[in-house]
């Protein structure tokens, strides 16, 4: 290995972009970016304003967040749901006036004060909700009408009788603490702003309204159809956001008692540029509380500072205008850009150096030479099969495969023409194994583990195994369930073919070229699955060797078979079976003789091998060019081997022109005649195998050794 | 909409005593003519499917410039330029937010109108009002100007109004500005150069904006940057939801803004002359408002199809 090869490989394996790109899958990721601005601003204002972080200032400021947080709170759910709510200043100096009056002006006590701020909110958030959700009216429009209703209502009572409301007739000692008093040093404003924002949380994280909320705000046409009630859903956010500028109205009319007319005057773009820098999508179907919060404290900061830095009138409409300019071009292009980013950030490829490649063309003394072996199978059900991956037999000489539709497939003796459903469990269904009770045992990716017994009844195994401690992703879910094989003991071993990618991206895996599988077992006394082996590359076929105490465990792009034992007094133990192997290594099956077969998708190029010791050239290729035209191996061959236990290769058999069994994915021996199944095939093939014992079957090979 | 027009005026004719003069009709007309020409600039850039909500921040902060400008010695010539200069480059960081940036015109005029308010205030205008100089010659008598009896302000509504018209019906980007508003998406793929033509949307309304600004200022010889904080806006709005204009944008002409502008000329007076208070009548004119969009999002429904997300 050269000194750039090693400077690579040690690029590859210490900077770690992998899990970069899974930090930045994560959906709290979002917040970080609100959580920096504020310690920018906190940090610029901190310099630049004297007294910044005075015990004063920091009270004040704690206090004016806590009303402005709950006006950002409203409006952020309604921004969730796809609307906008322009009302909120106006429902707020509405709000703060009518509970001015109530308890100024009619003497009544704190509670009812309450209540008509809560009442003037949602009455009006109501009124809304009704034109927005259920007329169908434009939001922004709309809410924009009431916004000059409310006002100029304001604007005239105020007018009328602010001035009568001015004395303090004394009593209200109560609304004074809320809106001075303090709860172990903290505001108490901001005590219900939190206490708010958790209850938010839980109802947009845990509850199903919060769930159709985000939904509707997803994407409304999708939530229609999906059945959720739209309408309800709407209005509910409008009276909830009513109720938070009315909450804030009354927080706002303890501290400062102002029955003016000017109350509330621009604070919806307060509101609106707290809700989009916290970083709350405009769009809809985006947000959380604890966004809505930050967002109001970055306002709250920027704004405070600019009005203590005295600087001339103007300056405060000026920052804020540009924020939330800036906060919403950020928005867009994000919003636009997310899953592009995501996906340049996620397919991280890795360094490889593979074994030098043994020759496989025809004549050649090499034991891989290319040969016409399969050339003549003869196809059943031709046409009639969609991707049978997989071929088992049950003890009536009933043949089973699988389809690219997620279903079960049958074929009856003798001549395996007509194929027909046995079940359909949905998902891809991969791997065969079969009991001695002929229940058929399946692996579906993206699901997990199933069992289907002979009365066609679906039972799931298995979905999920216990989450790895220090794994960044969530790799609980079982993402891609291979191959499998039966243990004596009943375990079920599979293999999960890779963590990080789906059965429809299974390409990419070879392209990240790193170890993202793993073997799991599952116990069916207690139900349990647990990781058997992990870091293994695209682990696929799994077979249990005939003394019982280990398997024989195939690495598709690694293209070598590997020895894992379970059991005995080797346990645990992995050993190389077979290296340097000349194609993708598929699924491992017994054969007659003691020995082992297995298939093999494709072949190795010199091109592709070439491109797995440059990642960087990958990572580019991954960037730049779209994903059709990729590097893809070479899927155009097939061929099946046979192989010892120790590793010595028996046979081995081609599909000379890969035109008929090309990428075989698997391959069963049944009585004297060798089964393939291929990943694109449409037929099964079968082979006569010229010196193999015609009565042995795969199910009675199982059982013998029991 | 004419018979409404009709309908409120015999109203109105009915409720108050002077408002079939014709001094009171002229000096009606007259008023509306400023909101006219607004309101024939947002509907150049409402039929393009827009909506410039920066359109009065525009008309007050480039005429106060202009003012400024004005009063502290320079040329008329020269005053008017700078006034047009902040016009302009509003206009074009707006077409540029909605073309290029794909912000959504509510959120970028929005944005863009406070920010404009506030760079304003900080950097161009000192005081809330601006004057025009004392002995000024130009601007002065050409706002009392009358012909036939008939104020200038009415000829330069007519003026503009068919200048607009021509460019609508008659010359090919018009034409274009309804497709971009009928359906972006094939307008595009036709060929239309939307991008640009978006632009050119927002750079007119913001010039037509200022020359109803210097319209203003002639009249009353002053801007009052207390203008921007009013209802001016929504009456913009209202005149153009009113007058049939869709929401939705691609349909609509002048005439619709004929007959907006003239409903809402005769609303204001007959309400000024029944002494209805300056905040009932913002309570009147948001429930019209109200009204006007519910029959425009029933008339003009919103077309999911080619409806882009965020378009509230």
């Amino acid at each position: 290995m050269s000194m750039a090869d090693v400077l690579v490989r040690a690029r590859y394996r210490y900077v770690p972009d992998r899990q970069i790109g899974e930090l930045l899958a994560k959906p709290w990721v979002d917040t970080a970016i609100p959580s920096l601005l504020l310690l920018l601003a906190l940090v610029a204002f901190g310099v630049l304003v004297p007294g910044f972080f005075s015990a004063g200032n920091l009270s004040d400021m704690a206090r004016q967040w806590g009303e402005v947080g709950f006006l950002a709170l409203g409006l952020m759910v309604v921004i969730l749901s796809g609307g906008i709510d322009l009302s909120v200043g106006a429902i707020y100096g509405l709000a703060s006036f009518a509970t001015i009056a109530t308890l100024q002006g009619l003497h009544l006590p704190v509670a009812a004060g309450l209540a008509v701020a809560l009442l003037v909110g949602g009455t009006i958030g109501l009124i809304n909700g009704i034109l927005v959700g259920v007329l169908k009216m434009r939001a922004f429009l709309s809410t924009l009408a009431l916004l000059i209703i409310c006002r100029s209502v304001q604007e005239t009572i105020a007018l009328r009788y602010g001035t009568s409301l001015l004395t303090d007739p004394g009593g209200l000692d109560l609304w004074y603490w809320l809106g001075d008093g303090s709860v172990l040093g903290v505001p108490v404003s901001l005590v219900m702003l939190v206490l708010a924002g958790l209850a938010t949380h839980f109802l947009l994280t845990r509850m199903s309204l919060g769930w159709r909320i985000q939904a509707v705000g997803g994407s409304r046409r999708s939530a229609y159809n999906a059945g959720i009630g739209v309408s309800p859903t709407i209005v509910f956010c409008y009276v909830f956001s009513g109720l938070c500028a009315g909450m804030a109205g009354f927080l706002f009319s303890a501290r400062t008692a102002n029955p003016g007319a000017e109350v509330g005057v621009g604070f919806e773009i307060v509101a609106l540029t707290a809700a989009i820098l916290g970083g709350n999508s405009l769009g809809g179907g985006r947000g959380s509380a604890s966004k809505a919060i930050l967002g109001a404290l970055i306002i709250i900061v920027i704004i405070n500072s600019l009005v203590a830095l005295s600087l001339p009138s103007g300056a405060t409409g000026f920052a804020l205008g540009l924020t939330l300019l800036v906060g919403v071009l950020i928005d867009i292009r994000w919003m636009k850009n997310r899953s592009k980013i995501l996906e340049r950030a996620y397919v991280s490829p890795a360094y490889y150096e593979p074994l030098p490649l043994t020759s496989i063309r025809r004549g050649d003394q090499t034991p891989f030479a290319l040969n016409s072996g399969l050339s003549g199978a003869e196809p059943l059900a031709l046409g009639k099969l969609t991707g049978p991956r997989d071929v088992i037999f049950d003890s009536n000489d009933y043949l089973y495969t699988v389809s690219s539709a997620g279903d079960i497939i049958r074929l009856s003796p003798p001549n395996y023409a007509d194929p027909e459903i046995f079940a359909h469990i949905g998902g891809q269904t991969l791997g065969l194994a079969m009991d001695s009770s002929d229940s058929i045992f399946v692996c579906v990716a993206g699901i997990g583990l199933f069992a289907v017994g002979q009365d066609r009844a679906v039972r799931k195994l298995s979905d999920h195994v216990p989450r790895t401690l220090f794994s960044i992703r969530d790799d609980s879910q079982i993402k891609f369930a291979h191959d499998l094989d039966i243990a004596p003991s009943g375990q079920i071993f599979f293999s999960e073919a890779s963590g990080r990618f789906d059965v429809h991206d299974w390409v990419t895996d070879s392209l990240e070229m790193r170890a993202n599988g793993r073997l799991l077992v599952f116990d069916p006394n207690t139900g349990k699955t647990e990781t058997a082996l992990r870091n293994l590359i695209f682990p696929s076929g799994v077979c249990v060797e005939p003394a019982g105490l280990s398997l024989l465990i195939a690495e598709t792009w690694a293209c070598r078979v590997s020895r894992f034992w379970f059991d005995g007094p080797r346990k645990g133990q992995l050993e190389r079976v077979i290296e340097n192997l000349p194609g993708f290594a598929g699924s491992i099956r017994r054969s007659s003789d003691g020995n082992y077969w297995l298939a093999m998708l494709g072949v190795r190029t010199p091109c592709h091998e070439l491109a797995m010791q440059s990642p960087g050239f990958r990572k580019r290729m991954a960037l730049r060019v779209a994903y059709d035209e990729w590097l893809y191996p070479n899927f155009n061959a097939g061929l099946v081997i046979k192989f010892s236990e120790r590793g010595e290769i028996v046979d081995c058999l081609w599909d000379g022109d890969g035109k008929r069994h090309a990428a075989l994915s698997s391959m069963c021996e049944h009585r004297g005649s060798l089964y393939l199944g291929g990943i694109f095939n449409n037929r099964i093939g079968r082979v006569q195998l010229a010196e193999a014992d015609a009565d042995w079957t795969m199910a009675q090979s199982y059982r013998e050794r029991k | 909409m004419f018979a409404t027009a009709i309908g409120l005026s015999v109203i109105f004719s009915i409720l108050s005593s002077g408002f079939l003069e014709i001094g009171n009709l002229i000096s009606l007309v007259r008023n509306v003519s400023i909101l006219g020409v607004l309101a024939l600039a947002m509907s150049l850039v409402v039929i393009g499917r827009g909506i410039d909500l920066a359109m009065i921040a525009t008309m007050v902060i480039s005429s106060a410039y202009f003012t400024v400008l004005y009063s502290s010695g320079h040329s008329a010539m020269m005053s008017v330029l700078g006034g047009l200069l902040i016009a302009i480059l509003v206009g074009l960081i707006q077409g540029w937010l909605v073309a290029y940036a794909e912000v959504p015109p509510l959120f970028a005029t929005l944005a863009v109108g406070v920010t404009l308010y506030g760079f304003g205030q900080l950097f161009l205008i000192a005081q809330d009002v601006s004057n025009l100089p004392e002995g000024d010659q130009v601007f002065l008598p050409f706002g009392s100007l009358r012909f036939l009896g008939i104020p200038i302000q009415i000829f330069a509504f007519l003026a503009v109004a068919v200048a607009t018209h021509g460019f609508l019906v008659y010359s090919k980007y018009g034409r274009f500005i309804y497709g971009l508003g009928e359906n972006p998406a094939a307008a595009r793929l036709i060929g239309v150069p939307i991008r640009i033509l978006t632009v050119g949307q927002y750079l007119l309304c913001a010039i037509l904006a200022f020359a109803a600004g210097v319209l203003t200022v002639s009249s009353v010889s002053s801007m009052s940057l207390r203008i921007v904080n009013s209802t001016m806006i929504y009456d913009v709005i209202l005149v153009v939801v009113i007058g049939g204009i869709g929401l939705s944008g691609g349909k609509g002409g002048v005439r619709n803004v004929f007959a907006g502008t003239l409903l809402m000329g005769i609303l204001l007076n007959g309400m000024t002359l029944m002494n209805v208070p300056y905040a009932a009548q913002n309570i009147v004119k948001g429930f019209i408002l109200l009204f006007a969009l519910m029959a425009d999002s029933y008339l003009n429904p919103r077309d999911e199809q080619t409806e882009k997300q965020g378009d509230i």
